[in-house]
């Protein structure tokens, strides 16, 4: 337990130091005297920055970044496979969708602070997510591998749709194609207190899933053996997982590889206890994305580059290491336990 | 008193029947084997018991009390199946596998009670496996592995256990050890045993009645010497077998008769060898 704290210390520290590097330097000792005690350490413009920008921005990551990786952890086990992300079963496509038709169609909605397009996303995710779901549980196979097949097979098909309904709507590409490279930029408090709301749901449901999720990891019949409703299991943690991903890319769009790589780095470090996984899952989650953020604001600022291109370049290593891992038949990493 | 009770079990996929008109009536403290050959229906049965598979038709009654009717929990305080394969790839630790006997008493949040513990460490203690407890279970051998299985379910706490082939995969010593933990634990807390084996000395000396499945049916119930014959055996198993009465313990002994040496014959029955037996 206490690793689980120390890492959340030092991501309440890093998230911290992340405020102070960007475009405009600020000063640490200033800041930090401005957000104790609201002295007079800072220009106006510096409580701009800090307040309505940098201050939002790095609680989003902390939000995007720890949904994602609990929804890793989620997914992961529900296949039994590690290479499983929270995206595997068309939450990223299903967003996608949202987002591109609200746009094309200039839809305009709010929702409890929830932009236009974070409705948008969080509509489209948890619908496609719902039709995977009805359609893997009308098959007669195994429930997760029809959810696995069901949600490959209609993440293609929404994905192509996507790029069609973007070729065809072409003075909007940009805009599309900027949310599909995800941002944490543009999130005021409002959207802020929806997501952590929206996200805490996620986090409780699969927190709560803990043990339920250990004896799941021995097979089905070994967990059905030992009490577990497989049926109702699999949809609360489909639920979990998703509203948790449904946070995630109402916020930010598509950030790829963080709801991968956490959850391997949170086993390393904990074990596979489902109880201690998924609150160091959520903190490395949590930590690779406000690390990907910062750099994604001053490697070439003032220019600002999509976090989703970080993740990505900082993950394709990983990922590859992690296949060749396997292939090897080293066992360290196990599998999504 | 645990009393289980099911009668006229039927169980088929589209194209085949698996399980088919099988009854049994168990009491408190009875230990029961499961004999019959691949495919019989064996681990289908006690995936029926554990209602891990939808029956097509019949009744199973524990403590007079519908089987299908009780809460998943509920069923799992009271039914533990030890299963023939797990996925063994999880990083879990022995302990951590072996509490996870105890979800069906403190459900999926509340945290482990010294009872709790207690049990759980009796269990680990009872199979041997105290040297292991904070080993992964991915470094377990295979007789390591079916050992921590087994403490979990005694620490499950159940009144029937199903042990779908136990022994499998452990040297004589565990064999032992593990079935005489099996019969102790059934006559000392007036449990219910049922438990699936292919070595039919073996059952003999272990069970208080035995069951030869064949095709799905019932073939014959009873005491060893009943159940375990030539005849039963040969239309069971479609092998041949001499069974004689064991020198010291007067169950049955069954002597294989196939001779690897006689391929022409297609291994068995080679006269001589049956002749030379005293």
């Amino acid at each position: 337990m206490y690793l689980v704290v120390i890492a959340w210390l030092i991501l309440a520290v890093t998230s911290m130091a992340s405020l102070f590097v960007g475009a405009i330097a600020i000063s640490p000792w200033d800041a930090l005297e401005f957000l104790l005690s609201d002295a007079n350490g800072l220009t106006s413009t510096e409580r701009t920055i800090l307040l309505e920008l940098r201050l939002p921005r790095m609680i989003t990551a902390i939000l995007v970044g720890s949904s994602l990786g609990i929804a890793g952890v989620g997914f992961q086990a529900l296949f039994r496979n590690p290479l499983a992300d929270p995206y595997i079963i068309g939450a990223s496509s299903g967003a996608a969708l949202g987002v591109t038709l609200a746009i094309m169609i200039g839809w305009q909605a709010a929702f409890f602070g929830l932009r236009t397009t974070a409705i948008a996303a969080l509509l489209g995710s948890l619908l496609i997510v719902a039709m995977v779901m009805v359609i893997g549980s009308l098959s007669r196979r195994s429930s997760s591998l029809s959810l696995l097949l069901a949600g490959v097979a209609l993440s293609s098909m929404i994905s192509s749709i996507v790029s069609l309904l973007m070729l065809w709507s072409e003075e909007k590409i940009m805009v599309i194609f900027a949310w599909l490279m995800g941002s944490l930029a543009n999130n005021g408090w409002p959207s802020i207190a929806s997501t952590s709301f929206i996200a805490f749901v996620g986090f409780i449901v699969l927190w709560g899933l803990s043990r339920p999720l250990d004896s799941y990891l021995l097979g089905d019949v070994a967990s059905q053996s030992l009490g577990l409703n497989l049926a109702w299991f699999r949809f609360l943690l489909v639920a979990g997982a998703s509203i948790a991903t449904g946070a995630a890319v109402s916020s930010a769009g598509i950030i790829g590889f963080v709801g991968l790589i956490a959850p391997h780095m949170a086993r390393w470090t904990v074990g596979p206890k489902h109880v201690w996984l998924i609150p160091m899952s959520a903190c490395y989650g949590a930590m690779i994305l406000i690390a990907a953020d910062s750099i994604a604001r001053t490697i070439a600022a003032p220019t600002e580059l999509p976090v989703g291109s970080i993740t990505a370049l900082m993950g394709c290593p990983f990922f590859l290491g992690l296949l060749l891992f396997r292939s090897r038949g080293n066992t360290v990493l196990g599998d999504a336990s | 008193m645990t009393h289980l009770a099911v009668d006229q079990l039927r169980f088929g996929y589209t194209d085949r029947t698996i399980i088919d008109g099988v009854s049994l009536d168990l009491r408190a403290g009875e230990v029961l084997v499961l004999l019959g050959a691949n495919g019989a229906g064996k681990t289908t049965l006690l995936r029926l018991i554990a209602r891990q598979l939808k029956l097509d038709s019949g009744t199973m009654l524990l403590d007079e009390c519908d089987i299908g009717k009780l809460a998943r929990r509920k069923l799992a305080q009271q039914i533990a199946l030890m299963p023939q394969h797990e996925n063994q790839s999880s990083m879990l630790t022995v302990h951590d596998v072996v509490s996870l006997g105890r979800m069906p008493h403190c459900g999926w949040w509340a945290p482990l009670s010294n009872a709790d513990e207690s049990r759980v460490e009796d269990a680990i203690t009872a199979t041997g496996l105290s040297s292991f407890r904070n080993r992964s279970i991915q470094e377990l051998s295979g007789g390591e592995w079916r050992r921590m299985i087994l403490a979990r379910a005694i620490a499950q706490d159940a009144s029937v256990l199903l042990l779908d082939e136990p022994i499998a995969g452990l040297d004589l010593k565990y064999q032992y050890e593990v079935l005489d933990q099996v019969r102790k634990l059934t006559k000392q807390n007036r449990l219910v045993s049922v438990v699936t084996l292919h070595d039919m000395n073996m059952a003999a000396m272990f069970a208080d009645r035995v069951a030869i499945l064949h095709d799905g049916k019932l073939l014959a119930i009873g005491k060893a010497e009943e159940a375990i014959t030539s005849a039963l055996i040969r239309q069971a198993f479609d092998v041949e077998v001499s069974v004689m009465k064991h020198p010291t313990l007067g169950t049955p002994l069954v002597v294989p008769l196939h001779d690897f040496s006689n391929l022409s014959r297609g291994g068995y029955p080679r006269p001589r060898f049956q002749q030379s037996q005293p």
